[in-house]
């Protein structure tokens, strides 16, 4: 198939970026939108231009690296999934495709469609562990956890860290992020014993990085590649409200 | 004698890790805050040891190519990480999980190391329980296991099809922990260039941060490689895209042995080659083995049917299939051995079996799984098993708590729902089982230099089996060298902070900025990713799953031109001061160019077939490996001369006093 992109061009974060068009024939729809970008980006090249800078690693949808708004939502059309497993048979001949970094002021564009979500880190680094040192942990069965408790852990810990619902909500916030790791620890026994502190601590990190807060949309959980759930934010804001109440 | 000084403990081997950890030296807290120590790599071995050195109180340093360190490929493991922990009552040990990897890597790797993994392979998963790991649970609350190949108990521990992410994340936890408290200091988005050595020392090394293109020189007491495996030498694999070898064979130019190069995975169950533009594979998790059947048309006119699309594969009945792993190897069934599959998938698609349009690939099949699940499911619920529908729904419940992500993955991949019609899958490369000489201490034939993780060679012989590869990263990270490095640092209490004024740091940077910038000067017609496809297409034709003196001998000089091209011809745009993606790029190929051929050097210098090493011209009437344990039970450690075409050889003689070498059979 043949397709017209419209994608972001920024050289760095103090240059103003514009959308710049590209022309691609002969796109394979079993192709992933990533190989359709490297092709493009050789088409670049060999035309003697810069190619177009983006984020990716794994290409399974595991690690989180890829980004990119395409057509106005992150990740593209198909829901649950990063654009690195998008198929361009999601897409028809003809079809204009337009291709944006994630925008929001947490994350400062690095180069085209490249951003900066270092502040995603030191979220984590705020309080996002279990405060255990290596060596020191009694036998893994020592402690049987319910099923459907350790499943609902890792249901909220299946979060890759991408950035998807921030980019896609309307008030930039990081809250269906941070709380999916919240609320993975506070289902565990382990985690339970500073679900407080971590809370706190998480919360004004948040804050410090410049993203905003949840007017419950819902864009995040529609939007994530992996179907955190809304039920996390909750989870998170009852357990700060008690923090606050309650600190110890 | 050797040059090769392994320093394994004295003592018999279930004491030997006991008693080195009792008489090795030991920095006390207060020295240890003097100390730094530089960590190449984020995954699950860097995380691991960054946390932990950090908790003991040295300064760490970790610098990575990712945006962030959770990013490391680890994180795609899927499967799950074995564990001697015996909770299933099924008769595993200690000595069993040794004796299953010793086995399983066909007899190439050493004895101790192995015997070590499986002691600490117990405490690795209390660890990760502590760190809030979510793994998969028994109703009871108990964790819970599932069987992986090579193997008759059942000792794999999982997180679903996601047990790589959910230890990288531990890990990254506790990672993140220690960087809050300083101990940690973070560099994402950097690269290794050079290892620096001061007085034949590793002390340092130099760095790119690839968004800026600043080049940087950074000094400590110690120098950790755990940079991953170099699969991606082969341009398709299962790596992730960043993944490479530089970090390791800068280190090698350096003066550290490169051992068993040509032992490389191919794991059997991956989603095959679509298109040209392919850029890379999926693995499909060996797990699946447990429930899901290999077959090809037992005729070839049927195969030739599917190939062309007039026959489906569920139109083919029972008795037109070859389940030719069960057939040939009835003892483990679907569950052999990884280079075992794979070779067996091989043969069926040379022989004209294939089942894609290529011709390069066979079924995996769950149809039986999910009617044997769903008819467990009726007698549970009281449903009459004659409703098949309802039968075969509940079955398909089953089946998606078990595997779900990584149903979903094939199909968005693939466009095939993989609950109606078997899966197509295809061996692929997946894991370097070669990597850095270390020796018990983890360290390389550089004093300072370690190698832990995929990037060493020691634990898994010419197979790695599957659900290993984790255990061994945390194995190496969380419980070996926080003890064995301070054996190398005791002496290093009185040295004081390694600083970067040394002429041997200018020297370095000016030779790393040299080799950058040489590459952008050639200004050529061709782009990078041409050289890789190349590269790689040579070295999976000549170095894959079989390989013989006179392809191997091609492939050598295939490789060689294609180097002489690559310094003439290769296009990259931009600068060097600068984000660039396609000079890192760049970098990294100029060095699987010259892996790659001592690959190919390694593969025909060993004479015999083992583990993923198959040489044609070495194998038994049955078309099985055989090996020559009189002539070739040693580690090939190769050393840097100075020319990629001219390696020098050295041996690590492999010496078995607690198992009998055996032929591997399965059958």
């Amino acid at each position: 198939m043949k397709l017209t992109l419209h994608v972001w061009r920024q050289k760095d974060a103090q240059t103003q970026g514009e959308m710049v068009d590209y022309t691609l024939d002969s796109v394979s729809e079993d192709m992933s939108f990533l190989e359709m970008m490297d092709v493009l980006n050789q088409q670049i090249i060999e035309a003697g231009d810069e190619p177009i800078a983006f984020d990716h690693d794994c290409r399974e949808g595991i690690c989180g690296m890829c980004s990119m708004v395409i057509n106005g939502q992150p990740h593209g059309p198909q829901q649950g999934t990063t654009t690195c497993q998008l198929h361009m048979r999601s897409f028809k001949d003809g079809d204009s495709i337009y291709i944006e970094p994630f925008r929001a002021k947490g994350f400062p564009v690095v180069r085209d469609l490249m951003v900066d979500r270092s502040a995603f880190d030191r979220i984590i680094q705020s309080g996002g562990f279990v405060s255990v040192g290596t060596g020191a942990a009694p036998d893994g069965n020592a402690i049987p956890i319910r099923k459907e408790e350790a499943d609902e852990a890792f249901n909220a810990a299946t979060c890759i860290g991408c950035g998807a619902c921030v980019a896609s909500c309307k008030n930039a916030s990081a809250m269906l992020f941070v709380s999916a790791k919240i609320a993975q620890l506070d289902r565990l026994p382990q985690g339970k014993v500073e679900s407080k502190e971590r809370v706190r601590s998480m919360v004004v990190q948040m804050d410090e990085e410049g993203f905003g807060n949840c007017t419950n949309t819902g864009a995040c959980s529609a939007e994530c590649p992996k179907g955190i759930s809304l039920e996390n934010i909750a989870r998170m804001n009852r357990l700060y409200l008690q923090s606050s109440v309650s600190p110890t | 004698m050797s040059i090769l000084q392994s320093n394994i403990p004295g003592g018999p081997l279930s004491d030997k890790w006991t008693n080195h950890k009792n008489s090795i030296r030991l920095v006390n807290p207060a020295n240890k805050r003097n100390i730094d120590i530089i960590v190449i790599g984020s995954g699950l071995a860097g995380a691991s040891a960054s946390a932990s050195l950090a908790e003991l109180g040295y300064n760490v340093k970790c610098f990575f190519f990712q945006d962030s360190p959770r990013r490391a490929h680890s994180i795609a493991a899927q499967g799950g990480i074995n564990a001697a922990k015996n909770y299933q009552n099924d008769g595993d040990s200690t000595y069993r999980l040794f004796y299953d990897t010793i086995k399983g890597g066909d007899y190439r790797s050493r004895e101790a190391n192995v015997h070590r993994l499986a002691e600490v392979s117990a405490n690795i998963i209390d660890q990760c329980v502590a760190q809030g790991v979510p793994f998969a649970r028994e109703y009871g609350g108990t964790l819970a296991n599932r069987s992986f190949g090579g193997v008759q108990v059942s000792r794999t521990f999982y997180a679903r099809g996601q047990t790589g992410q959910q230890l990288l994340l531990g890990a990254y936890s506790a990672l993140s922990r220690q960087v809050a408290v300083g101990k940690v200091k973070m560099y994402n988005r950097h690269e290794l260039l050079d290892i620096v050595k001061v007085d034949g020392k590793a002390r340092g090394v130099v760095v790119r941060n690839n968004a800026t293109g600043e080049i940087s020189s950074h000094g400590g007491h110690a120098v950790l490689l755990c940079n991953g495996g170099y699969g991606n030498v082969f341009y398709l694999s299962t790596n992730a895209m960043g993944s490479n070898a530089t970090a390791s064979w800068r280190a090698h130019k350096r003066g550290a042995f490169f051992a068993n190069p040509s032992f490389t995975q191919i794991h059997p169950t991956c989603i095959p080659v679509s298109g040209d533009y392919q850029s890379k594979l999926t693995l499909m998790s060996e797990s699946l083995r447990n429930d899901g059947r290999i077959w090809v048309p037992l005729h070839k006119e049927d195969a030739e049917a599917v190939r062309e699309g007039r026959l489906r594969p569920t139109d083919i009945p029972e008795d037109r299939r070859d389940y030719y792993l069960e057939r040939r190897y009835p003892a483990f069934g679907n569950l052999v051995p990884r280079d075992v599959a794979s070779r067996a998938a091989k043969e069926r698609c040379d022989a004209g079996f294939g089942v894609n349009k290529t011709g390069q690939a066979v079924f995996l099949d769950f149809s039986s799984a999910i009617e044997r699940y769903g008819e467990e499911q009726a007698n549970l619920k009281g449903i009459s098993p004659s409703d098949r529908e309802a039968v075969m729904q509940m079955g398909r419940e089953v089946v998606s708590a078990k595997y779900g992500n990584l149903f979903q993955m094939y199909e968005q991949i693939t466009a095939d729902n993989p609950y109606e019609t078997p899966m197509k899958i295809f061996p692929a490369v997946h894991y370097t089982m070669g990597g850095l000489w270390v020796d018990y201490n983890l360290m390389t034939t550089v004093p300072g230099l370690f190698a832990l993780g995929e990037a060493n060679f020691s634990d898994h012989g010419a197979n790695r089996l599957g659900a290993s590869a984790l255990m061994q990263g945390l194995a190496d990270g969380y419980f070996v060298i926080p003890y064995t490095i301070g054996e190398y640092l005791a002496d290093d209490i009185r040295t004081g902070s390694i600083s970067t004024d040394h002429d041997a740091f200018k020297a370095a940077e000016m030779e790393a900025k040299g080799h950058l910038s040489s590459l952008l000067s050639i200004q050529g017609k061709t782009t990078v990713d041409t050289f890789h496809r190349k590269l790689g297409k040579f070295i999976w034709d000549y170095c894959g799953m079989a390989r013989s003196e006179q392809g191997l001998n091609y492939a050598i000089s295939e490789v060689q031109a294609l180097r002489d091209e690559f310094y003439n011809d290769v296009r990259i745009p931009g600068k060097l001061d600068e984000l660039n993606p396609e000079l890192e790029k760049a970098s990294r190929v100029s060095d699987f160019l010259e892996l790659g051929e001592l690959m190919c050097n390694d593969a025909l210098n060993r004479k015999e077939s083992c583990g993923g090493h198959f040489r044609e011209e070495y194998q038994t009437e049955e078309g099985e490996a055989l090996r020559d344990d009189k002539d070739y039970a040693f580690v090939s450690a190769w050393e840097y001369s100075g020319d990629p075409k001219a390696p020098n050889h050295h041996k690590e003689e492999l010496t078995f006093d607690n198992v009998e070498l055996k032929t591997r059979s399965y059958k």
